[in-house]
C-alpha cells in the first residue's frame, strides 16, 4: 500500500515536473494528462509490478483496485471528475503569433481562430485561456482568459520583454471546467520599431505639403508677388473695429472654448493680436472673456504686446482679457451677459466652438452687433452663416492672421497650402476613376492608420 | 532673448510631435503622453491664475461700485460655495455639499442654458429660411424636407410613392451625399489649414500668439 502511494506520488511529481505548473489552473488540466498518462501505463502493467509480484509473475486484482480508485480520487481533488463525466472541446484553431507592429517593443499578438465547440459548433466552449513561459516545455503561467463570442480572436501581451523568446499556449474551456489539448506555439521575440510602417503615405503627404509651403515662403521672401482672393470676413475687420469706435462701444473678441493645444485656438489668438492693433490705434475698449487659464495667459500676452507695438501701452489693461470659466455653458451664459450689458457693437468669434455658438451669436445677432466668425467645426458653421454678418470657413480662419498682416512669408505659406489643396483634387478625381475601374490601389495607398 | 527661448520650445516640442508619429521607438513614442502630461500640470497650474484673474476682477468691481456690481457679489458667493466644500469639507464624492450643489444647482442650470438652445435656433432658422436669394430658397427646401423626413410624418405624408423614394430616404440622401461632401470638404481644406498653421508657428514665422508681429 505504502508503496503504491509513494509510486503515485513520485510519479505525480515528474509528470508534474514534465509539464510545469505555473499556474493553479493549469492543475486542472495536468489531472487531464495525468489521467491519460495513468492510464496508458497501467495498460502496460506497470504499476502493477510490486517486487514480490514481480517475483512471482502475476498481476494481483489488489494493487489494480487501488490504483484506480487512487487516479479517480485525485482527479476528483484536482476538479476534473470521472472520464465519462466530461466532454472534451476542441482546441483553439489556427493560433500564430507575432510582435505587435509598429509599437516600441514590449509587446506581442496572439490570435487563433474559434475551437470548432466554440458558437459555430457543439456551444460548449464558453472562455479561453493564455498560458506564456519563457521555454517550450513547462513554466507556463496563465495571463488571460477571454470570452467567447467571436469567430477570430486578437490578444496582446504587453508584459513582455523585448529580445526574450516567449513560448505561449492555448486552451479551450467549457463551462464545466473541462479543457480542451493545449496547443503550444512560439516562441516569439518582441522589439521596437524605428519606423511605422503603415504611415508612409503620411511622410510623403506631409513632405509634399511642406515643400510648397517653404517652397512659396522662401518665392515670396525674394519679392514674387503673390496673389490671395480677397475674403469678405477679413476685409471686414477694419470696418468692423472702426463701428465699435464711431458708436463708442466695446470690441468682443470670442478665441473659443477649446485650449491652446488646439490649433483653431493658436489661429484665433493670432488674429486677436491683429484686432487688438487695430483697437489700439483707434482707442476702443476690448474684451476677451475666455474659457481656458492658459488661453487667458496667451491671449493677455497678445494684446499687451499688441498695444506696446502700437505705442498705446497706457491703453492696455490686463482687465480687457478674462477668464469666466471651463463649463461650456457657463462660460455661455458669462459672455451673453457681457453681451447684454456692455453692448459691444462688434463680436469676434474665432476658434472652435460647440453647441454655445448659436446661443452666443443669437445673443450678439439680438443686440446688433456686427459680428464676424471663424472656425473649422464643421457643425457649428451653419450656426455662424446664419446668426453673423461674415464667416471664416474652414481655412479661412487659419489664413485670417497671414492675411491681415500682409507679411509676404506668412502668404507664402498660403499659396502652398493651395498647392497641396491642389494635389489632393487631383488625387480625389483619379481616385474616382480608377475605383470606378475596380483599381484599389490609390484608395489603399492613401489609407490614413 | 525674450521671444526666442518661446520659440525654440515651440520648435523643439512641434518637431517632436511630428517624430513620434512616425517613430514609435523609444524614447520618441513615449514623448507624445509626456507632453500631454506635462501640458495637464501647466494647466492646472494656470486654472489658479484663471481663479485670482476672476476673483480680482469682481472684487475690483464692488470695491468701485461699478455698474451691476451685484452680480459680481453673486458670482464670488458661487465660487466660495463650490470652492471651500470641494476643498475643505468632504471633497467631490457622493453625497457630500459639493456633490448636492453639483447635482441641484450646477446641472439644471447647465441644462437650461443648453434648453435655451431650441428657441434659439428657431429664431436663426426663421431668419435664414426666408427665401430672398436663389440659396436661401435652396437651404429652406433642403431644411424642409430633412426636417419632414426626420418625424413620422414625413412618410406618412409620401406614403403613395414607391419605396426609396419617399421623405425619410430623401432626407437621409441629402444628409449622406450633399451635406457629407460639403463637410469633408471643408475638412479637408481645414486640415490643410491646420498642416499650413503648425508649420509656420513650429518654424517661428507666425509669432502673434506670443504677441510679435
Amino acid at each position: 500500500m505504502a508503496f503504491a502511494v509513494n509510486l503515485i506520488i513520485g510519479h505525480s511529481v515528474a509528470v508534474l515536473t514534465e509539464i510545469g505548473v505555473g499556474d493553479i489552473r493549469e492543475v486542472r488540466i495536468i489531472g487531464w494528462r495525468l489521467e491519460k498518462l495513468f492510464s496508458r501505463k497501467m495498460s502496460e502493467g506497470k504499476y502493477l509490478l510490486t517486487p514480490k509480484w514481480r517475483r512471482s509473475g502475476r498481476s494481483g486484482p489488489v494493487p489494480v483496485l487501488f490504483l484506480a480508485v487512487a487516479i479517480l480520487v485525485m482527479g476528483a481533488s484536482l476538479g476534473v471528475g470521472t472520464p465519462s463525466s466530461v466532454i472534451r472541446p476542441g482546441p483553439p484553431v489556427n493560433p500564430s503569433l507575432c510582435d505587435r507592429p509598429n509599437d516600441a517593443g514590449g509587446a506581442i499578438e496572439i490570435t487563433w481562430e474559434a475551437s470548432h465547440d466554440d458558437s459555430r459548433g457543439r456551444g460548449i466552449v464558453n472562455s479561453y485561456s493564455v498560458f506564456r513561459s519563457t521555454e517550450a516545455v513547462g513554466g507556463f503561467a496563465n495571463i488571460a482568459t477571454i470570452n467567447t463570442g467571436r469567430d477570430r480572436y486578437l490578444y496582446v501581451d504587453d508584459r513582455v520583454k523585448d529580445d526574450e523568446r516567449y513560448f505561449y499556449k492555448l486552451v479551450a474551456e467549457t463551462g464545466s471546467g473541462a479543457f480542451s489539448e493545449p496547443i503550444v506555439i512560439g516562441p516569439v521575440v518582441s522589439s521596437a520599431q524605428w519606423f511605422h510602417s503603415d504611415r508612409w503615405n503620411m511622410l510623403l503627404a506631409l513632405l509634399i505639403v511642406s515643400a510648397s509651403v517653404l517652397l512659396f515662403i522662401w518665392m515670396a521672401r525674394r519679392g514674387k508677388e503673390l496673389y490671395i482672393r480677397p475674403i469678405a470676413g477679413l476685409q471686414a475687420v477694419d470696418e468692423a473695429v472702426g463701428r465699435a469706435t464711431e458708436m463708442g462701444r466695446p470690441v468682443l473678441y470670442i478665441p473659443g472654448i477649446l485650449d491652446m493645444d488646439d490649433v483653431q485656438t493658436i489661429a484665433g489668438v493670432a488674429i486677436l493680436g491683429r484686432v487688438a492693433r487695430k483697437t489700439a490705434e483707434y482707442e476702443t475698449p476690448l474684451s476677451v472673456p475666455v474659457s481656458r487659464s492658459v488661453v487667458m495667459s496667451a491671449a493677455q500676452e497678445t494684446v499687451k504686446e499688441a498695444y506696446w507695438d502700437v505705442g498705446k501701452p497706457d491703453a492696455y489693461h490686463p482687465e480687457m482679457v478674462r477668464y469666466l470659466t471651463d463649463d461650456q455653458f457657463g462660460f455661455a451664459a458669462g459672455v451673453d451677459g457681457i453681451m447684454l450689458r456692455e453692448r459691444p457693437a462688434t463680436v469676434f468669434f474665432m476658434g472652435a466652438f460647440y453647441a454655445e455658438s448659436l446661443i452666443l451669436a443669437e445673443t450678439g445677432h439680438s443686440i446688433g452687433a456686427v459680428q464676424i466668425a471663424g472656425t473649422a467645426m464643421t457643425s457649428q458653421l451653419p450656426f455662424f452663416v446664419t446668426a453673423c454678418d461674415y464667416t471664416l470657413i474652414g481655412e479661412e480662419l487659419f489664413a485670417a492672421g497671414a492675411y491681415l498682416t500682409g507679411d509676404p512669408r506668412l502668404l507664402g505659406s498660403l499659396k502652398g497650402q493651395d498647392v497641396a489643396k491642389g494635389l489632393a483634387i487631383a488625387f480625389i478625381v483619379i481616385g474616382i476613376f480608377l475605383e470606378s475601374f475596380g483599381y484599389h490601389w490609390l484608395k489603399d495607398f492613401l489609407k490614413v492608420n | 532673448m525674450r521671444r526666442d527661448i518661446p520659440l525654440i520650445i515651440t520648435f523643439v516640442c512641434g518637431l517632436t510631435m511630428i517624430v513620434q508619429f512616425f517613430i514609435p521607438h523609444w524614447p520618441f513614442g513615449e514623448m507624445k503622453s509626456y507632453f500631454q502630461q506635462s501640458y495637464m500640470i501647466i494647466a492646472a497650474f494656470a486654472m489658479i491664475l484663471g481663479i485670482c484673474n476672476l476673483t480680482k476682477l469682481h472684487l475690483k468691481k464692488i470695491r468701485d461700485k461699478r455698474s451691476q456690481w451685484g452680480y459680481s457679489i453673486v458670482l464670488l458667493f458661487g465660487l466660495a460655495a463650490m470652492t471651500i466644500p470641494g476643498l475643505f469639507i468632504g471633497g467631490i464624492k457622493e453625497d457630500t455639499i459639493f456633490d448636492f450643489l453639483f447635482r441641484n444647482a450646477h446641472v439644471p442650470m447647465q441644462a437650461t442654458m443648453f434648453s435655451l438652445l431650441a428657441f434659439f435656433v428657431a429664431s436663426a432658422s426663421y431668419r435664414a429660411f426666408r427665401a430672398r436669394t436663389l440659396d436661401a430658397a435652396l437651404l429652406l427646401i433642403a431644411g424642409f424636407v430633412v426636417i419632414l423626413g426626420r418625424a413620422p410624418i414625413g412618410d406618412s405624408i409620401t406614403w403613395f410613392l414607391p419605396e426609396g423614394y419617399r421623405m425619410s430616404e430623401f432626407a437621409n440622401w441629402i444628409m449622406a451625399v450633399p451635406n457629407t461632401a460639403g463637410q469633408r470638404a471643408i475638412m479637408m481644406g481645414s486640415g490643410l489649414g491646420i498642416v499650413a498653421t503648425s508649420l509656420r508657428v513650429i518654424l517661428g514665422i507666425e509669432r502673434s500668439y506670443l504677441g510679435g508681429e
